[in-house]
């Protein structure tokens, strides 16, 4: 008995030892490691792909933002707007809706966002593509389809008095293909589409 | 380029690739575990353990050293969560809930990675660095460490020895995992993955709204998360996060990443056991699975038959724009048939069938390809079973890689194989009978039962994805699914490890002509059917209650 007792702690200390050690070199070294080279060779990226205008950071490429009329939560229409995010994009509540694909709940939802963003932008709608009416699954989806940038076009135009050709060629040069041309999806970032409508509005 | 073209385009790409280094890593993992020389590093980590990395163990020894390592793991990390508070690089968060601390701490350490918390406002940058990850390496480890001593028990003959615990787990770590890991998390960086020690800092966006931006080792932890197949995501919202996985390249590194480890140790089976052929018949097993899965679910997402999906035009609730249907279907069979549980897109609201083929590939005790190590061991135990089957079939005593599969083998195998039902389906009955199933469900209805027995399916094949709108963190299922988690992964443990002790110590038997061939095609069409009914007759009925009730009132 008193063996197996002394056997046993042995084990368990050895135990102990090799994931103190472990934990040195994967919970510790290798984490400093990578973040050496990335903050050496990849500075912009490794700190969040920081966005700047007028000279101060006012997002991150890579997560959504809401766009509404500033101290409301109504879409403002001057701007593209982004897909429905059920925590108003905020990144500190990330996640998605977890309805099912023939929910009710979800169905609703479906039906009221396909009526109202067919009607903010006075398009049909049937014009209105998935992404404008489905929760992404981050709630901080960066971007829209080049669908939904299109039947936003008029709308924006308008607002900022511009002309729809300036603001469609806008969307066209924001317009981000598959990556390497087959992986994912095309997209639209949103937050840089408005900056970019930001600069022609200013000019 | 057309949607289903360039799909098509980005599955060849991915197989291309594991294709590719199907044999050059698997030969690399046999040489790593064969090897007799030492690092240097590895030299002096055995000092500081005091293990002596060449002596020999037998099963009940190497069991010992696997159980005893993974129970200090559980009680470490559990501790790490409670005094987060007082622990440097804190961020200000709380200690965690003793029922949660608990889950997680054995949800990390069995390699499953369920999450009951929400990482970006729960868990300290150290709890994070210094505990969860380091277990995404190390019992990613453990599990490949298992999977050798199965492989050494086939390969090895009149000895009772397995090799030794320790030395497998540090080369496991130091010669696969870490060179592999530093590479993918400096590409995830290039892509746009982040990889700082920031805390939480705050914007004005151009509309006068704060945004609270987050910071972290991010990319690091990325990389072995899903190269060990673990699944604990950084953020709540997992890889679909885009500081997780920022683009359509790095979605397709990472399913690489989860891939390429489970589909490689076929080679490095063959190889150890001097016939890569045999190697080859289990990986076209493997293979074969899983490419049905992914076109399943992916023609199931683009033609998107749930009535919220029909109304909306698309399944694209629950998936990111950059990745679309088609790179979140293959994500989500990616990580259900390895056992990772990262994922891209929230399963919750994939379509009804769709959820049925994931749990499903979870169901076969994810062997297609499955999970680092476990899912070797696990597709060679399906493979015991259907040598013995087709023995029963012609009457002959059935034999595998000269070993003989008499009744001991035989029991071994059959436990091994009961383990996970049994967890599965008392611990979906019991949380349904005892109420607790219910009161947690997001939706009602078929689908409702489906987020419970996605919940227990999960934690007891160490899987970790969820439909996640089931509510777990509640005491009940803290509790019941750290007990699934613990037993699913170690109870099969001790069975593997007993019945390859029972192999190394047989003298081979000479293959004759009507020695079954398990190298041909024909095996491989026997394994897979074999697969497909234990996991059918066993499941069925739970799946009939749940994604297929669903499925058909479409």
């Amino acid at each position: 008995m008193n063996t197996s007792v002394r056997n046993t702690t042995r084990l368990l200390w050895g135990a102990l030892r090799a994931l103190l050690v472990l934990t040195v070199v994967t919970g510790i070294l290798y984490p400093l490691a990578v973040t050496g080279i990335a903050q050496a060779a990849f500075h912009h990226k490794a700190n969040g792909s920081a966005v700047k205008a007028d000279g101060r950071d006012v997002g991150s490429k890579l997560i959504g933002q809401s766009w509404d009329v500033p101290g409301t939560e109504r879409p403002d229409p001057k701007w593209f707007q982004p897909r429905p995010s059920h925590s108003s994009y905020d990144p500190l509540s990330t996640g998605s809706s977890q309805l099912g694909a023939s929910d009710r709940k979800l169905e609703k939802a479906v039906r009221e966002a396909k009526e109202q963003v067919a009607a903010f932008n006075d398009v049909p709608v049937s014009k209105v593509p998935a992404d404008a009416v489905t929760g992404s699954a981050s709630a901080v989806d960066p971007d829209i389809s080049p669908a939904y940038a299109r039947i936003q076009t008029a709308r924006v135009a308008r607002e900022n008095h511009l002309s729809r050709a300036q603001v469609r060629k806008l969307v066209d040069q924001h317009t981000e293909g598959r990556d390497l041309g087959f992986l994912g999806e095309s997209r639209v970032n949103v937050l840089e589409l408005n900056l970019a409508l930001r600069t022609v509005v200013k000019h | 380029m057309s949607d289903v073209l360039a799909d098509v385009a980005q599955v060849s790409a991915l197989i291309v690739a594991l294709a590719l280094v199907h044999r050059p890593l698997g030969d690399y993992m046999a040489r790593v575990y064969s090897s007799k020389r030492h690092l240097r590093v590895e030299r002096w980590m055995y000092r500081a353990v005091g293990a002596d990395p060449d002596a020999e163990m037998r099963w009940p020894a190497y069991l010992r050293g696997v159980l005893a390592f993974s129970l200090v793991s559980v009680g470490l990390l559990y501790l790490l969560q409670r005094v987060q508070d007082k622990l440097p690089l804190s961020l200000g968060f709380k200690p965690i809930d003793p029922d949660q601390a608990f889950n997680t701490a054995a949800s990390f350490v069995s390699n499953t990675n369920w999450q009951s918390y929400s990482g970006e406002t729960a868990m300290s940058h150290l709890t994070q660095t210094a505990g969860l990850a380091v277990q995404n390496f190390v019992s990613a480890a453990v599990g490949m460490a298992v999977a050798i001593a199965l492989v050494r028990g086939f390969a090895r003959s009149r000895t009772g020895e397995l090799g030794n615990f320790w030395a497998d787990l540090v080369r496991g770590v130091v010669r696969i995992l870490l060179p592999v890991c530093v590479v993918a998390a400096v590409v995830l960086v290039a892509l746009g993955a982040i990889q700082n020690f920031a805390g939480i800092h705050t914007v004005t966006t151009l509309t006068g709204d704060d945004q609270h931006l987050t910071g972290g080792a991010v990319a690091s932890q990325e990389a072995i998360k899903d190269l060990g197949t673990n699944g604990g995501g950084f953020y709540n919202a997992n890889s679909s996060h885009p500081f997780e996985n920022p683009d359509g390249a790095s979605n397709l590194l990472e399913i690489f990443l989860l891939l390429v480890i489970p589909f490689s140790l076929p080679r490095t089976f063959g190889t150890l056991v001097g016939s890569v052929r045999q190697g080859y018949a289990i990986v076209a097993a493997m293979a074969g699975i899983w490419l049905a899965g992914v076109v399943a679910v992916t023609w199931l997402e683009f033609a998107h038959p749930g009535s919220a999906s029909q109304l909306a035009g698309g399944a694209m609730e629950g998936k990111e724009q950059r990745f679309g249907e088609g790179g979140s279907s293959l994500f989500a069979v990616s990580t259900t048939m390895t056992s990772t549980g990262s994922v891209d897109s929230f399963h919750d609201s994939f379509q009804g069938l769709s959820g049925g083929v994931l749990l499903f590939g979870m169901m076969i005790g994810e062997i297609a390809p499955g999970g680092v190590g476990s899912g070797l061991y696990g597709v060679l135990l399906m493979a015991v079973v259907a040598v013995f089957l087709a023995g029963l079939m012609v009457g002959r005593t059935p034999e595998y890689l000269g070993k003989k599969l008499g009744s001991r083998q035989i029991k071994l195998a059959a436990c091994y194989i009961l383990i996970t039902p049994a967890l599965v389906l008392t611990g979906t009955a019991a949380a349904m009978a005892t109420g607790n199933g219910q009161s947690s469900m997001t939706n009602t209805g078929a689908h409702g039962f489906s987020e419970v027995l996605y919940a227990y399916t999960s934690a007891s094949n160490n899987n970790g994805s969820a439909f996640a709108g089931f509510g777990a963190d509640t005491v009940y299922h803290n509790t019941a699914l750290g007990l699934c988690m613990l037993l699913g992964r170690f109870l099969p443990m001790v069975f593997v490890l007993a019945l390859a002790g029972s192999l190394a110590a047989q003298t081979p038997v000479p293959a004759t002509a009507g020695t079954l061939r398990t190298d041909k095609p024909l095996f491989t069409g026997v394994l897979v059917a074999t697969i497909a009914i234990v996991a059918g007759l066993t499941f069925f009925p739970a799946l009939a209650l749940g994604p297929l009730a669903e499925g058909l009132a479409v």
